[in-house]
């Protein structure tokens, strides 16, 4: 039945040749900037290097150093903490807006447009008008909430207490957009005879919601949970502009600690092993959701 | 297109007459949320216009003047010439067309292979690429800098074109795109006697523009809005890209305010205009990120 085998292993040889030839540049590249770098700084996290002389292996000490640098570890609460607060509020606000979208309103377009806005414009230009919005003196927040009758309004930014919650709220206006979207294409994979079928058994509105849209969104719920956790604990851009980790340590999250320790403090070691412990949070974080998502996903 | 007419034409509670007037009031309060919604997302933009074309003294103050007493439009002036936006804008443009023209190519090329050559490593070469979509940036930040530091491209553009070629999500893209298309349309090309490389380029290519259309969005707003990149690589202020420039900026001249914001609507007028230009594409690519 089947060809000879030389004819086969020679269409393989064939193959292979032709395949590595289109793959030549995007391996290249995959090795020596990805696959390469993630060995080296793994391999780093056991080195006290940074960047001169003699690279000097000292095993898990930089991991034991972790545990015990308050530093870090205030770092590694503002992550966890931010995550809890911008994740949820995130998710529930942009799932909330495309039900809402997504049911005979008009204006579809104009007012996707307006959500989504935020999420296209750079957060360094958007961080720097939030600065002036969240202003404690001068702010409008502050000036209509005094005007409400509020004589001592929160600090925002400045306040040690304010600050993590003043970036989330940043956060969250930034990225709903972007849930949104990927809700909306959701929703629109659900078949309209589900509703029919609910409205002929005299379902309501709020029943039809729990009943249908949330199980047959579950699966875009899952995507975006995984999703947000992740870019949650990526949050740099806005910190660096709008509060540089303080007042004090109060917005120090993980990724800013590792961009100073690696490229100010030039502790390139110690910077790897910070690295390595966000990537071991996100892998953790996302294997206990997928064990988890058997018991509430539909596919 | 395709999304907005959907999300038009979804299920409308207008089942029976009986019901009519609670749907009515259920709409309504639809209404409400998204006009809530759309105003919190949409003012601040608002202030940040009409802050840019005040004087320093009436910024601030509530209730807020949404209009300017007199339109300052010098302050843009003032901004473009205290700081050259326009080099920061031909720096990012460059960087942006570059990586974007790359990582298509790159990417379509090893989406090929992977898609529609069969050879014994494909899925396990694939599933290490797939593997490291996961791994945060971080972790390759280091090694990186200091690889780049021996090829002499720190301080050069080059840094960031390369890095942002080197793009896996991109492979998974157009490897995924390329599934779709029949293999019997290659076999009938085959047959016809075009080479493998023709049948990229003239069959798989022309049909991929969906693929590409999500690939050249992501890659472009990536380029645009990256500031840890630019951090970290660039440090000639001739080369900066538009959100360090604005970064430094912004330590800079904290206190004026007004020339702050006229800078910030330069920095954020282009993305948005390029938002409306291609806004179902935009849309579309987003979407696709997802449901895959």
């Amino acid at each position: 039945m089947n060809p000879s085998k030389k004819v086969n292993s020679k269409s393989i040889r064939r193959n292979r040749l032709i395949a590595y030839t289109f793959l030549l540049p995007s391996i290249i590249g995959f090795v020596l900037f990805i696959l390469g770098p993630v060995i080296a700084s793994f391999l780093m996290s056991f080195t006290s290097w940074n960047g001169f002389g003699v690279v000097e292996f000292i095993g898990l000490d930089n991991y034991k150093q972790l545990l015990s640098d308050e530093n870090f570890k205030i770092s590694f609460i503002n992550s966890i903490l931010f995550m809890v607060i911008s994740v949820p509020i995130t998710l529930f606000l942009s799932m909330i807006i495309a039900v809402a979208l997504n049911q005979g309103i008009r204006f579809v377009k104009v007012f996707r447009t307006a959500v989504f806005l935020p999420y296209v414009t750079a957060t360094i230009a958007v961080a720097a008008v939030w600065q002036l919005i969240f202003n404690p003196t001068m702010g409008p927040i502050n000036g209509a909430l005094m005007k409400f009758g509020i004589e001592q309004p929160p600090g925002w930014l400045s306040s040690p207490t304010w600050a993590l919650i003043s970036v989330s709220i940043v956060y969250i206006w930034h990225s709903v957009g972007y849930y949104m979207i990927l809700f909306l294409a959701g929703l629109q994979g659900i078949p309209d005879y589900l509703y029919e079928a609910a409205e002929l058994d005299g379902a309501g509105p709020v029943r039809k919601f729990f009943n249908i849209t949330v199980p047959m969104l579950s699966p875009v719920l899952f995507f975006t949970t995984i999703i947000g956790i992740i870019n949650s604990f990526k949050i740099f851009d806005l910190i660096y502009v709008l509060t540089g980790g303080g007042p004090g340590r109060s917005t120090h999250v993980l990724v800013y600690d590792i961009y100073n320790t690696a490229f100010k403090q030039f502790e390139y070691g110690y910077a790897s092993a910070m690295a390595y412990v966000l990537f071991m949070l996100i892998l953790i974080i996302s294997i206990i959701q997928f064990r988890g998502q058997k018991k509430w996903v539909n596919y | 297109m395709e999304l907005m007419n959907l999300a038009t034409e979804a299920p409308v509670y207008t089942a029976n007459a009986k019901r009519k007037k609670k749907i009515s009031i259920g709409k309504m309060f639809r209404y409400l949320v998204i006009i809530l919604v759309s105003l919190a997302m949409v003012l601040p933009f608002v202030w940040m216009i009409s802050a840019s074309l005040k004087a320093e003294t009436e910024i601030f103050g509530f209730p807020i003047k949404w209009i300017p007493e007199t339109f300052r439009w010098e302050n843009y002036k003032n901004v473009w010439t205290t700081v050259p936006f326009h080099l920061y804008y031909l720096n990012t443009l460059k960087i942006a067309v570059i990586t974007t023209i790359l990582v298509i190519i790159n990417s379509s090329l090893a989406g090929y292979a992977f898609a529609k050559i069969k050879f014994p490593e494909s899925n396990k070469i694939f599933f290490i690429y797939v593997a490291t979509m996961m791994i945060p940036y971080q972790v390759m930040m280091i090694p990186q800098f200091m690889l780049m530091n021996e090829l002499g491209l720190v301080n050069s553009h080059w840094s960031l074109i390369i890095l942002g070629t080197v793009n896996p999500f991109g492979v998974f893209l157009f490897r995924q795109f390329f599934l779709s298309i029949p293999d019997e349309l290659l076999e009938a090309a085959r047959i016809d006697g075009l080479n493998e490389f023709g049948i990229y380029w003239r069959i798989i290519m022309p049909l991929s523009k969906p693929a590409i259309a999500t690939l050249v969005i992501f890659s472009f707003m990536h380029s645009w809005n990256d500031f840890l990149g630019p951090l970290i690589y660039l440090t000639s202020d001739n080369l900066y890209t538009l959100q360090l420039g604005i970064q430094h900026f912004i330590t800079e001249y904290n206190t004026e305010y007004s020339l702050l914001m006229a800078a910030a609507v330069s920095a954020v007028i282009p993305t948005i205009i390029v938002y409306f230009l291609a806004q179902d594409h935009f849309i579309k690519g987003v979407a696709s990120s997802g449901i895959k």
